[in-house]
């Protein structure tokens, strides 16, 4: 690109903001990485990447046939529209006549709301409604998804403020006006006078009240197993650490936009601008605006970002549908990013007092951890799942045969959390493998020999946890722990790795590497269902209830159908994101897209490939046995039989399956076929996550040299988008352990509420993530063998990260709180020093 | 995130553009140039002008040329031209090593080396170049022309002497010595983002010997500034590891950062400190750019 129209990019970005915006942040990224990477010294110290593909070549594993599509890492379907800027995204769409919306936000962190005049607003020419929550009275809280609880209900989230304001963002009004501009205008000029309230800011304060009779901790989830007490009585040590996580979330580029309609001609009511979960969220606006799920329509579009916050249902997904019927007009609201950055969900927060009974020779014999988890301002569509999640997956990879926990459900006046990528277990591993670092330090032990010695062993699979966690009785399915630290540690050369560094170090470099395990979950059921239906050309249709949220959705479900129908995936078009084309859908949240669609994928394709056998077999008299799918082609799988060398394709096949078709004889119209899915058991990969950190001593600014992830995922249906997913993962986990933080100050103001302040990490700040997948422990679960893998890349990133870092410095257990900022390790650095 | 509502103008000739200016003067009326710091400010509602003048359409305001010892830097000149060396020797290297800090490459092709001036942002990198470099700023009005040295152009955060009707047509920048040394270091959380501290330092070596001293710190304080307690230590000296590090903390002990709980005041005096210290290295090592 030359540099004129480059210039004539950035002017554009006043007339189209939002496509240039991620234009220019990409080119931005881009350009510093290749900056980056010039400024790098040559290959020398960057090992050989480990990829899939190598993995393969290297240890055999390679698909015994030849072309089946799943374990390819085939070209994602998805990328035709998005690389040629044909893709719709939320603000690209609109409808005539539509109205914008736009929120009129508390800028008290906590207050009654002593009057709102929206006279000034409303008299503007254009601006058509001011709503209050005196307008939208009889409409209920935001219900919980997950986890139904009358304990937390009086908690919920009202559209708009009902007489209390409990965060900075927290929505007072709605303005509706012809222009965004013109609505902008407006929301200024509703004026609300607020009586400021005393403010929570902290977990571990002590609590308030919600409201008079509704403590600010809402529950304290509790479990365990053993005999924790008798355990720290026989203990040889006992380690005790406080630990933090700080608060940050998901930021997909692509701010939340929900766009309203309601089609009196059809009574329809259309949400456009899905995302995650559409078929569990119009299930919940039905009831919410009291109609039948049949006559409300969710349409996903394309997503720039998911990561668990997008998708939910927030108060103004409900507000563009009310205002729709209300006002009979569209209405459009695409969030900006000030707004994003307060009224989205963020996650993480929490801290831990863990403490763990050892033995002398290094067996753990207890973890005990009480621990405060921030929940923000209201209790949102996930309830208290990610401090359950967290208290359920604790233990990780390690027998540890007592454990008690107790997470207390605190109320703050911050935005509202919930879900972001690896929820619960980000945290979870930073707090364990902490302390088992901290273990090993006590014990003057090797901090791998410490783990492999507590290790849960393959002989142990399936291994049941001993607790559940969100409705769900945990056992690990299937696992070879040793061996994927043996294979982590091999591909690294660990110990020369350790030696160069310590060479490095005493020569003065402040550099040192950690390590981290965890077990991840994914494939949470109950069930999902999918319908293949294959046209007169051949092309094969995959309508499910799935969702894309930019993981390769299509592209996977496709080469699981083609592997199983016997059809080049290029010809299946996959369906998602559309409640109108299948009653009931699963989305994709939590690990679930490849296992629950995936298997559900590959129930309806037998189904489709045996119908279409069997008519084959009439139209070539044959029998169904004598004959395979290849290619799209119905032929003789031996060529030894009279009559072989003929073909009939499928497009020939679905004509003689049509209606109207002599050829059909008794059989039902169509080939086609629904699927379903069902299980009742999570499946559990897992990985290791190996850091290797510089740090400036000057400055205390920490670079990244290595990141490496290994990962047992079952079975990869396509390695290059497995893989894409963990690079991802860890770019966003290096934000969370070292960059992004939603703070706030004493008052509960919020101070990072742009991205000059919520600082993402750039390409320039990741290094080239290696990646080592292995297919060791398949899930006995799902007919494929499949295990989730979109929250790999993230979950020990900030643990291995902080490893590295105490390494690094030379002080273990310096690292309590993340992320770890520059200023925060220039202190540790100081201390040292003094 | 919508501006208010404001009227443009586009006018085709300096004379025209002043006219202008005088006019909405009175009326919240602003210089719009590479417009990477009003626009974003504008979309956030935390200015909202009512006119605005666009120069980018006014032929001759992009110059850049030697002019007897100085520099001249026009209005509408951006950032992204230092990617390479406009002017040989020191100078153009450090105009070089100091435009990468300048933001990101999109905004680098964009914003303007005097919008940065008239933006005065207290981590702007130009500032601190026009301050340690001693720069003098040429406004112009209907009412005429003023040049104003560096030390007196910049009154605070965001505070300049430009008074509304007035437009900053160039900056002349004094060319340096050929025995001059320059070299500049900056920290912040990532790259491209605001610096966290900065400095910029200029020394003639002659005879092995340190002579006319200038340290300036930037991104610290209200307005970057040089450090006279710095200079000091090196004036005259021999440029040894040991007299640059006196100097860095000279330099760390003599300003006055805030105390912010992300970054706390003794943080911010030992960036002060790494950020002097590595620039006077780095004036000292650099070698000179051929131009092309």
């Amino acid at each position: 690109m030359d540099a004129r129209s480059e210039a004539s990019l950035i002017e554009s970005n006043a007339t189209v903001p939002k496509t240039a915006a991620l234009r220019t942040e990409w080119i931005e990224t881009a350009a510093l990485a290749l900056a980056e990477r010039a400024a790098r010294p040559p290959a020398a110290a960057v090992p050989d990447t480990v990829t899939p593909e190598r993995i393969r070549e290297e240890t055999g594993t390679s698909d015994p046939v030849g072309r089946d599509p799943i374990g390819q890492s085939v070209t994602r379907l998805e990328d035709l529209p998005l690389v040629r800027g044909q893709a719709r995204f939320a603000a690209d769409l609109s409808f005539p006549r539509s109205l914008h919306m736009r929120i009129v936000r508390s800028s008290v962190p906590h207050g009654r709301i002593a009057s709102i005049d929206a006279s000034a607003a409303l008299a503007l020419r254009g601006v058509v409604a001011v709503w209050t929550h005196h307008d939208v009275a009889d409409i209920p809280c935001i219900p919980l998804r997950e986890g139904k609880s009358a304990e937390l209900d009086p908690y919920l989230q009202p559209i708009l403020a009902d007489g209390i304001v409990r965060y900075v963002g927290d929505p007072v009004a709605a303005v509706f006006a012809t222009d965004p501009y013109l609505a902008e205008d407006a929301a200024e000029r509703v004026i609300v006078d607020i009586e400021s309230l005393p403010v929570i800011t902290e977990a571990t304060a002590p609590l308030g009240e919600f409201l008079p009779g509704l403590p600010s901790e809402p529950t304290i989830v509790r479990k365990g197993y053993g005999d924790v007490d008798a355990a720290f009585a026989q203990a040889d040590l006992v380690v005790e650490l406080e630990l933090a996580i700080g608060r940050h979330s998901g930021v997909p580029l692509e701010t939340r936009g929900a766009i309203g309609r309601y089609d009196a001609s059809r009574d329809v009511l259309e949400l456009h601008g899905a995302a995650k979960v559409p078929h569990r969220n119009r299930d919940a606006l039905a009831r919410m605006l009291g109609r039948s799920p049949h006559s409300i329509q969710l349409f996903e579009l394309h997503v720039g970002g998911g990561f668990g916050v997008r998708g939910e249902i927030y108060p103004e997904d409900v507000l563009v549908l009310l205002a729709a019927m209300r006002l009979e007009r569209p209405v459009k609201w695409i969030e900006d990013r000030y707004e994003s950055l307060l009224a989205t969900n963020q996650s993480r927060e929490q801290l831990h007092r863990v403490r763990a009974a050892v033995r002398a020779d290094g067996w753990v014999l207890a973890m005990d951890d009480e621990f405060f988890h921030d929940q923000g301002a209201y209790v949102r569509t996930h309830g208290d799942r990610v401090v359950d999640m967290t208290a359920g997956i604790l233990p990780g990879p390690y027998v540890l045969p007592n454990y008690r926990v107790a997470g207390h459900y605190r109320l703050t006046n911050k935005t509202p959390a919930a879900t972001y990528r690896a929820p619960g277990r980000f945290e979870s591993t930073f707090v364990r493998e902490r302390l088992f670092d901290a273990i090993a330090e006590r014990l003057g032990m090797d901090p791998i020999e410490l783990r492999r010695r507590n290790l849960i062993q393959p002989q142990q699979m399936p291994f049941p946890r001993g607790i559940d966690t969100i409705s769900d009785t945990i056992v690990f399915d299937s696992g070879d722990y040793p061996l994927l630290l043996d294979k982590t540690l091999d591909a690294l050369h660990w110990e020369d790795l350790k030696e160069s560094l310590r060479q490095r170090r005493a020569t003065g470099e402040t550099v040192g590497a950690g390590l981290a395990y965890f077990v991840e979950k994914s494939g949470l059921g109950p069930a999902d269902g999918v319908r293949i239906s294959v046209d007169f050309t051949g092309a094969v249709e995959v309508v499910t209830g799935g969702a894309s949220v930019g993981q390769g959705f299509e592209t996977v479900v496709a080469q699981i159908c083609a592997s199983t129908l016997g059809v080049d995936y290029r010809r299946v078009r996959v369906i998602h994101g559309q409640t109108n084309r299948i009653q009931y859908g699963i989305g994709a949240h939590a690990g679930r897209a490849t296992v629950m669609t995936g298997s559900a994928t590959h129930n309806a394709a037998l189904k489709v490939r045996a119908k279409a056998l069997e008519m084959a077999a009439s139209l070539l008299g044959a029998s169904a046995d004598q004959l395979s799918v290849v290619d799209g082609q119905v032929v003789y799988a031996s060529g030894d039989v009279a009559g072989a060398g003929r073909t009939v394709s499928l497009g020939d096949i679905a004509s003689a399956l049509a209606p109207t078709a002599p050829a059909r004889g008794g059989r039902e119209p169509g080939l086609s076929a629904e699927g379903w899915y069902e299980t009742h058991s999570m499946t559990y990969p897992y990985g290791v996550h190996v850091a290797v950190v510089k740090v400036d001593r000057d400055t205390g600014a920490p670079r990244v040299e290595r990141f490496f992830v290994g990962y047992d995922v079952g079975r990869a249906v396509n390695p290059m988008l497995v893989e894409g997913q963990i690079v991802g993962g860890v770019a966003q986990g290096l934000g969370g352990a070292l960059l992004e933080e939603f703070s706030y100050d004493e008052r509960g103001e919020p101070l990072a509420v742009t991205f000059a302040d919520y600082l993402l990490p750039t390409l320039a700040d990741v290094p080239a993530v290696e990646v080592m997948l292995t297919e060791d422990a398949p899930s006995p679960l799902n007919p494929l063998g499949i295990k989730g893998a979109g929250e790999a890349g993230i979950n020990g990133v900030g643990a291995a990260i902080a490893a590295a870092i105490d390494d690094a410095i030379g002080q273990p257990g310096a690292v309590t709180r993340l992320p770890v900022s520059p200023a925060r390790l220039k202190a540790l650095l100081r201390r040292r020093a003094s | 995130m919508k501006p208010v509502a404001f009227e443009y103008h586009s006018p085709h000739s300096l004379d025209e553009a002043l006219a202008t200016l005088a006019r909405v003067a009175p009326l919240e009326g602003r210089v719009i140039a590479g417009g990477q710091s009003l626009v974003p400010a504008m979309a956030f509602r935390l200015v909202r002008p009512g006119h605005l003048v666009d120069i980018n359409g006014i032929a001759g305001l992009d110059h850049l040329r030697v002019e007897a010892d100085e520099l001249v830097i026009g209005a509408c000149v951006r950032h992204a031209i230092f990617h390479r060396p406009v002017v040989a020797g020191v100078l153009g290297r450090a105009l070089t090593d100091i435009a990468a800090h300048v933001a990101h490459y999109p905004i680098r092709m964009r914003g303007t080396f005097c919008g940065s001036l008239a933006q005065a942002d207290p981590a702007s990198e130009w500032c601190l170049l026009a301050m340690t470099l001693g720069a003098r700023m040429i406004v112009r009005s209907v009412r005429g022309e003023r040049s104003i040295p560096a030390h007196a152009f910049f009154q605070g955060v965001m505070s300049t002497d430009i008074q509304p009707d007035e437009l900053l047509t160039e900056v002349r920048i004094p060319l340096p010595h050929a025995q001059a040394r320059i070299g500049f270091d900056e920290f912040s959380r990532r790259r491209g983002d605001f610096a966290l501290a900065m400095a910029l330092v200029q020394f003639d070596l002659l005879d092995g010997r340190m002579k006319a001293v200038r340290v300036g710190v930037g991104a610290v304080e209200a307005t970057a500034r040089r450090i006279e307690a710095a200079e000091q230590t090196l004036e005259g000296g021999m440029p040894t590891m040991d007299r640059f590090q006196a100097a860095a903390r000279a330099a760390a002990q003599a300003v006055d950062p805030s105390d912010q709980p992300q970054v706390p005041a003794v943080y911010r005096r030992e960036l002060v400190e790494s950020c002097v210290r590595r620039a006077l290295e780095r004036a000292l090592s650099a070698t000179l750019p051929k131009l092309p």
